[in-house]
């Protein structure tokens, strides 16, 4: 008896401090196994954050960095500290300190030169048609020995005697700059350095913006209209013809997307393949035909059809999960066909929509290729003008920024999206 | 297999693998830039083959939009990879300004066959500290002759006239040199263009004449699609670069007419960018492709005309067409009547504010 007594309470130690200690190597073994997990990942986090993630944001930095008129003009934003636009034109302190900084450039050789050249561009884009007044400016300035500068510098033009250019300079003079945001929005500074409208003729961004979001939400819901029937027939249908189906879907999605948006330019053109067809039935006349191509209307067809795979294999892969018994089920206990596919089928399919949506809709937002192709002049959206203003005009900080208030905005719809119908209720099948 | 046999296959594949690398490693070659289409293959046979065939440089030649974006990223991330870029002039002096293009010593070129020096040959203001010039381009309009039974548009502003000549148009996509045009057809003398385009009411009044035909206009980028949409009956009449256009009447023989009033001519430039891998073979090819036979060759192949001046008497058929060339370039006294040379000082300074306020309008 007092065996198991003693057996009894030695089991019952080894359990309570048995217990504590599991708990404890527990932890630690799981904290070790995550670690190796973790480990294992490891390169391929470093690749992603070194090829991918680190220039994306150097790329998006740009948008605020302006370091140019800063390192180009070292005395003049001293001597335009005190100076506002209210007051008329800066003292000559300003003056005698900018030809200082263009003839000191105009010294330093190449790299001084190209300085110059910078400085001019980015001027420019501030305040149209001041490149040539500073390149010229910066030839003459090595010329002018002594004061007093002002009257000097208006003779060689006469932008110098009006205070936009000082403003502009002295804005652009901190190293980091919100006009790229403000500019994305149409806001601009103005002389006196208040936030004001852009001249209505050069507003265009708040309208981009509304009809990318415009373009992009009738693109999900046409692939939605269009992609749900398709998948359910996909679905329903037995293995061997339901497969054969599927290429039919796949095929396209695995043709170039040039080829597919070229070939809409020959079926909707003019006297492409669905007018020619409309014409010989006599719906058409041959002249005053529709336009169907080059505009939105080319964009949006062209659009839907290349994202509609996006849509139709989510949501055929969630179909696929579902069992044919509940509609049976739904069916036995009185429902109509009608109200069962309502009420049973369909919400058990809204994760697959939720995924379809999402994907297509993120996909549409950042499209480029099919706008710029078909698009015309009404079917531009906001990614044809970050590609512009980095290819032509070379505004570079100026497309960062609309990346980046492009990249805000999807995530913020994602957040949204997480909030409403919720991310683990999304599945890919 | 033995030992030795297998150290013996090991050691020969090895080598001829170096062998290999060694051979590659030595063949040296240039990445020449251009425009596309047409206009690319009239320099792959005027220059490209022949100076491969001269000297033994190979040139991969590469596409591009236009623009300096590519050449500004090379640049500033310091790996340049192309060698040599064909440029307009606005690019020319805004990349040279920027630092972002090598100097070019023009005592490489050599002189015309008479003798007189290259400084002299070249058309007058055309050699620039970073860039040489090849050909002188220009836009224009064109139409489809099948288009238009009776009266034929004869100038610039038949081009807006759509209740004369109904139908749609192309223009390219941006504010040059659409704007010089809707002030030409508007009735602005030539040496005036410019002054007026200066001024706010004179850009009113350029983006009111675009207003009358917003609704009947199509928007072309690249070089080839104004052929095409006129081809595909798309549009009736397009603006276009000129050699494009004579490409297709004289190679594929279509149906199209150059209206030459009111051309917006200009340059076409080599340079190269800061730090190009083969600065060396891209001055020689520079040096080759710019002399007075080169430059009269490529006349041969497509209508843009030759920057040197003792090219043009040597300027002979299309080389395969067979028909005279030279009536054909942007500079025969016929064609250059209305002709206004393309201000790139004025590009240069309001190009940015302009394509913004071109976009806007082509937005609302």
């Amino acid at each position: 008896m007092a065996q198991t007594a003693a057996i009894d309470t030695a089991a019952a130690g080894i359990r309570v401090a048995d217990a504590v200690n599991l708990k404890a190597r527990l932890r630690r073994a799981t904290a070790r196994s995550r670690r190796n997990a973790f480990l294992l990942t490891a390169p391929l986090l470093l690749v992603l954050s070194v090829t991918f993630i680190v220039p994306i944001l150097d790329m998006l930095f740009r948008s605020v960095d302006d370091p140019v008129v800063g390192r180009a003009l070292t005395r003049t934003p001293a001597a335009l500290a005190d100076w506002n636009a209210a007051d008329g034109l800066p003292p000559e302190a300003a003056y005698a300190a900018l030809v200082a900084d263009l003839a000191g450039l105009r010294k330093g050789g190449g790299d001084g030169k190209a300085l110059i050249g910078k400085f001019a561009t980015r001027l420019n884009f501030e305040q149209p048609g001041v490149r040539s007044v500073i390149t010229k400016t910066a030839r003459k300035a090595p010329k002018l020995k002594q004061g007093p500068y002002k009257d000097a510098l208006i003779k060689i033009h006469k932008k110098w005697g009006q205070p936009e250019i000082w403003a502009a300079i002295q804005r652009l003079s901190t190293p980091y700059t919100s006009v790229h945001f403000l500019a994305s929005l149409d806001l601009h500074y103005d002389v006196d350095g208040e936030i004001v409208a852009q001249p209505e003729v050069r507003q265009v961004y708040i309208t981009i913006w509304m009809r990318t979001l415009y373009v992009s939400g009738l693109v999900t819901l046409l692939c939605v209209l269009l992609g749900y029937p398709v998948s359910y027939l996909l679905a329903t249908l037995p293995q061997r013809t339901s497969n054969l189906l599927i290429i039919m879907v796949l095929l396209p999605f695995w043709t170039s997307l040039l080829v597919r948006t070229t070939s809409w330019i020959v079926v909707l053109g003019q006297n492409g393949v669905l007018l020619e067809i409309l014409a010989w039935i006599g719906l058409v006349g041959d002249q005053g035909r529709p336009q169907l191509i080059y505009n939105m209307t080319g964009t949006i067809v062209a659009m839907t059809h290349i994202l509609l795979p996006f849509m139709i294999l989510p949501i055929y892969s969630v179909m696929r999960g579902i069992s044919p018994t509940y509609m049976r089920a739904a069916r036995s206990l009185g429902a109509t066909p009608a109200l069962a596919f309502y009420k049973v089928y369909m919400p058990l399919t809204v994760p697959g929509i939720g995924a379809g949506s999402i994907l297509v809709f993120i996909l549409a937002m950042g499209y480029y290729i099919t706008p710029a192709l078909v698009g015309g002049q009404d079917g531009t959206l906001i990614s044809n003008f970050i590609a512009f203003h980095m290819q032509k005009s070379l505004n570079w900080g100026f497309a960062a920024a609309l990346g980046a208030i492009m990249l805000a905005g999807v995530l913020g719809l994602y957040w949204l999206y997480d909030r409403v119908i919720g991310i683990n209720n999304m599945k890919l099948g | 297999m033995n030992r030795t046999f297998k150290l013996a296959t090991v050691a020969l594949t090895s080598a001829f693998a170096l062998g290999l690398v060694a051979a590659q490693a030595q063949a040296e070659s240039i990445t020449v830039v251009s425009w596309g289409g047409a206009y690319t293959k009239s320099q792959i046979k005027a220059y490209h083959e022949p100076f491969t065939a001269k000297t033994g440089i190979a040139i991969q030649s590469e596409d591009y939009g236009g623009g300096l974006a590519e050449v500004k990223a090379q640049v500033e991330a310091g790996n340049v990879i192309w060698d040599l870029v064909d440029v307009e002039v606005s690019d020319l002096i805004r990349g040279c300004d920027e630092g972002l293009l090598e100097t070019i010593d023009h005592s490489i070129l050599p002189p015309a066959p008479d003798g007189t020096p290259a400084a002299q040959d070249f058309l007058d203001g055309s050699l620039y500290e970073c860039g040489v010039p090849t050909i002188v381009w220009s836009t224009i309009y064109a139409y489809d002759k099948t288009k238009f039974p009776g009266a034929k548009p004869t100038t610039m502003a038949d081009f807006f006239d759509i209740k004369k000549f109904p139908g749609k148009r192309a223009m390219r996509k941006g504010p040059k040199p659409n704007l010089e045009f809707a002030l030409i057809a508007d009735g602005v003398p030539t040496d005036q263009v410019y002054e007026i385009l200066g001024t706010d009411a004179g850009v009113d009044r350029a983006f009111a004449k675009l207003d009358s035909v917003k609704s009947s206009m199509l928007w072309w980028e690249a070089g080839a699609q104004p052929p095409q949409m006129l081809a595909d009956g798309e549009v009736i009449m397009t603006t276009a670069y000129n050699g494009r256009i004579f490409n297709a009447i004289a190679t594929e023989n279509k149906p199209f007419e150059i209206v030459w009033d009111g051309q917006v001519w200009d340059l076409d430039l080599w340079v190269i960018p800061k730090g190009a891998p083969n600065k060396e073979g891209a001055l020689k090819f520079i040096a080759f492709s710019t002399d007075t036979q080169r430059l009269a060759d490529q006349a041969s192949w497509i209508s843009y005309g030759p920057a040197r001046k003792s090219s043009v008497a040597m300027i002979g058929k299309h080389a395969e067409a067979g028909i005279e060339m030279a009536p054909h370039m942007p500079t025969a006294p016929e064609n250059f009547k209305n002709a206004l040379l393309n201000d790139f000082e004025f590009w240069a300074d309001h190009q940015d504010e302009l394509n913004e306020r071109f976009n806007a309008w082509l937005a609302k």
